[in-house]
């Protein structure tokens, strides 16, 4: 190579990192893909939080709902909470699933903060978690009337991710079960 | 009205940095003297009108001017007035700010500190630095001004900095990191400027010299406290994560380490030019790219900020002309041939070659895994992350090999040495290091630990090959204290730099391999011993913050039945926002830290799950890297550099008389 052509060497390097930086810009890296999306919910038997009745999948399918997990451990959970809430309070269905977490710790959490779920699935072995492919709390899976995933958001659901990704999901899922 | 005169400071704070690229550059291409003459003064005029616009915002920050918003979403009427000030680059617009003003500060230094500079040379140094200028004030002003205002809709209240950012260690730690950083433009700058002028000598070399020492201080005194800040906040007791906001600022580190050596070599024997030059605009290349994974949310992290696609956007244009524009220069202008000076293989030469070769790998390798998520999923290959295993993996051997060449380096000759030389000069080192590092293992109750005589074994070559080349320098002295007074700061530096490197080395393999942790349940009055140490744990308790309540839980430490300490670590709730934050405390000490943190309550009966720490050697870590920057900056104050600038003084005045004269 001629000596004044090593010196390009730098150059393209640093364009096909920057091609690569650009390409970045448009991929978001908390996207998780689901191997689960359109399939149905994972089958289950664990208790309840709140009484430590049997629960299973049958339980708690039959309208859409949302299915939370979260755990007192998770920081970002308590960031989340007040807006899972604010949506509970306004009609959508928030089943929680308390992961890898302390019965008596989650239940003061829930007294503390308020509870916006409508029964807490208790996964102290995190089992529902494995079979739902669970990266790290707090995950939501947007799950249909008929229990099929429509989508799962990994990290915490605030009024951005509601409003431009989940909430036009949450509609559509809507409309499909008023018009069968 | 005061954010709107910020913001008016910040605006003509751009236009005189638009001033400042231009008109010197066309100055120094025109041979107009008065073009060229005017860059120092319109590098005052932005620090003045950058000063100003911080001010203004720190202002609005101290005044609880909810009406701003980044105050509204950063601050709290309740916040202390030391955090409210801290706040001010607590989020990503006030940090870009600070970013502005502390360039405008290297630049101002720039314009001021170097009569000696040609001032051919100062224009285009100082127009360079106010292009980069441009970019941050038009990345501030178009997509993130500070000043912007919530009218209406101003709220009651702020909703409070992020309690893991109301620390001491983060009032000071952005600054410090922010001065290595952009410092890092000056070095940039000089490369930018030679390129230009075709000039690549030894001039340039000790010119850009102490600068770059300066701004590689305070890039590790960032870094270092950066690392101290995780290690008590954070409350895990961990002190580096190999998460992507800290290899964004440990990169430039790796790089400017390169740089520092490489330019020795090319001030000193006017090597390895164009390499120099390259290096010069990586480490700054490298600062860039840390602000544009920080900020444009490509990357997952634990601590960036607030992200937003459109910025990113911005800063990759920005990183595209700088660091495209500057390796296009270097491509047509750097000397292709390489340099006549010859130099052995047995040389010191070729010891900062390896330096540079290893600590370039490095860059690269944490460069790599840092981006390896992004080129991943760019390329459609799925979801990876890329964690510490990788990095210790490729790290810890790369400093290893280089630890046995930085022990001969202080020892050995430019151009030629010899092995026998080296084998004489050497032996009684070599011997006192095997020693120690057979022997001081042995001081720790348990098993010899293989990684820590290892560790020992390469500390103590690099510091018992500095006391022997000491221990040459000071015998021709009629006496020790006036040999040691002879020998020049510069010397200094590099041997209190390479012995914090030593120290750090020490403290990061010690207090991995012996740390101990216990996480457990403990009750009011229950007691657990770790490394021979009791900690009793009293009781807890509700105490009141400023603007948080916490649960306080109290703990005496006692070894051999004598009280050591009391430690009283807190969970605390900050009333803004809700949010708990554990406060870890911590007693320190020279050989040992102490660590309690409390984790959430478990069960009815008061108990709590505690985390107790054993940390041995880890204030080592922080200590060296102390060192390691207090020596870039006593290599500054070396006498070499005053010289040229009085003797420079002087020949400016002969340039005014003559210039009266004409």
């Amino acid at each position: 190579m001629a000596p004044r052509l090593k010196l390009f060497l730098p150059l393209i390097l640093f364009l096909v990192l920057a091609a690569f930086l650009f390409r970045g810009l448009s991929l978001d890296p908390m996207a998780m893909p689901s191997a689960l999306i359109d399939q149905p919910l994972p089958d289950f038997q664990l208790t309840a939080l709140a009484d430590d009745r049997p629960l299973s999948r049958a339980d708690v399918i039959g309208e859409p709902a949302l299915f939370n997990v979260w755990a007192t451990w998770c920081i970002s959970c308590r960031v989340e909470h007040p807006y899972l809430q604010q949506l509970a309070d306004s009609g959508v269905p928030i089943y929680g699933i308390n992961y890898k977490d302390e019965d008596t710790a989650a239940r003061r959490w829930l007294r503390d903060l308020g509870d916006p779920y409508r029964a807490n699935i208790v996964d102290r072995e995190g089992t529902l978690g494995v079979d739902l492919g669970v990266y790290g709390a707090p995950e939501t899976y947007l799950v249909d009337a008929d229990g099929v995933i429509r989508y799962r958001h990994v990290g915490v659901i605030d009024e951005r991710v509601w409003r431009d990704t989940l909430e036009p999901l949450w509609r559509e899922v809507l409309a499909l079960e008023t018009t069968p | 009205m005061i954010p709107e005169f910020g913001h008016f400071a910040l605006i003509l704070a751009l236009c005189l940095s638009v001033l400042l690229c231009t008109v010197p550059l066309w100055g120094a291409w025109r041979g107009n003297a008065t073009a060229m003459a005017l860059a120092p003064n319109l590098a005052i005029g932005i620090l003045v009108f950058s000063a100003i616009s911080f001010a203004c915002l720190t202002w609005a920050f101290l005044q609880d001017d909810f009406s701003v918003q980044v105050v509204a979403n950063n601050s709290n009427s309740l916040l202390p007035w030391y955090y409210k000030f801290s706040a001010v680059w607590g989020n990503h617009e006030g940090s870009l700010l600070l970013w502005i003003l502390i360039l405008a500060l290297w630049t101002c230094a720039v314009a001021v500190f170097s009569p000696q500079l040609p001032l051919l040379m100062l224009s285009r140094v100082l127009a360079v630095m106010g292009f980069v200028g441009v970019g941050f004030m038009a990345f501030s002003l178009f997509t993130s001004n500070p000043f912007a205002r919530l009218l209406p809709g101003t709220p009651m209240d702020g909703q409070d900095l992020n309690p893991l950012l109301q620390d001491f260690g983060l009032i000071i730690h952005p600054p410090l990191l922010y001065m290595g950083y952009v410092g890092f433009s000056v070095a940039f700058a000089f490369a930018i400027a030679a390129l230009l002028g075709g000039r690549l000598d030894a001039a340039w070399a000790r010119w850009s010299r102490p600068w770059t020492n300066v701004a590689w201080a305070f890039l590790t005194l960032g870094i270092m406290l950066g690392s101290w800040w995780a290690y008590y906040e954070l409350g895990w007791g961990g002190w580096w994560f190999w998460d992507p906001v800290e290899n964004a600022s440990f990169m430039p580190w790796l790089a400017g380490t390169a740089l520092i050596h490489s330019l020795a070599a090319t001030e000193k024997r006017g090597l390895f030019k164009s390499w120099t030059v390259l290096l010069a605009i990586f480490a700054f290349s490298l600062s860039l790219l840390g602000t544009f994974l920080v900020r444009s949310g490509v990357l997952t992290s634990v601590h960036a900020f607030a992200t937003d696609p459109a910025r990113g956007l911005f800063i990759l244009v920005f990183l595209g002309i700088v660091v495209g524009g500057s390796l296009i220069l270097y491509a047509l202008r750097a000397p292709a041939v390489s340099s006549r000076v010859g130099f052995a293989w047995l040389s010191r030469e070729t010891l900062l070659l390896v330096n540079n070769v290893v600590f370039l790998v490095a860059t690269l390798t944490v460069l790599f895994g840092t981006l390896f998520p992004l080129l991943m999923d760019a390329l459609g290959q799925g979801k990876y992350s890329v964690g510490p295993p990788y990095f210790n993996a490729v790290f810890v051997p790369l400093m290893a090999l280089l630890m046995p060449f930085m022990g001969i380096g202080p020892v050995s000759r430019w151009k030629q040495d010899s092995a026998s030389r080296w084998r004489a000069e050497l032996l009684v080192p070599a011997i006192a290091t095997v020693v120690c590092a057979l022997t001081l293992p042995l001081l720790h109750d348990g098993d010899y630990n293989l990684w820590v005589a290892l560790a020992i074994l390469l500390a103590g070559w690099v510091v018992f090959g500095m006391l022997r080349d000491l221990a040459n320098r000071v015998r021709n002295a009629s006496s020790l204290g006036t040999g040691l007074r002879r020998l020049a700061l510069s010397y200094w530096g590099m041997f209190v730099a390479h012995i914090g490197f030593a120290v750090t080395v020490i403290g990061v393999v010690v207090t991995s391999q012996f740390n101990i942790e216990h996480d457990l349940k403990m009750s009011p009055g229950a007691s657990d011993t770790i490394a021979g140490y009791e900690f009793r744990f009293l009781d807890v308790r509700g105490v009141q913050g400023p603007n948080y309540v916490a649960d306080e839980a109290r703990f005496i430490v006692y070894r051999d039945g004598r009280e050591v300490v009391r430690l009283a670590p807190q969970k605390r709730r900050y009333l803004a926002s809700g949010d708990v934050m554990t406060e870890a405390a911590i007693d320190d000490g020279f050989f040992r830290d102490l660590f309690v943190a409390m984790g959430e309550p478990v069960g009815t009966d008061g108990a709590w799950a505690i985390r107790l720490h054993y940390k041995p050697f880890v204030r080592w870590m922080w200590g060296g890297s102390v060192l390691m920057a207090l020596g870039g900056f006593m290599t500054v104050a070396d006498k070499r550099y005053r010289r040229q600038r009085s003797v420079a003084r002087d020949t400016l005045r002969q340039g005014e008389v003559r210039g009266a004269q004409a």
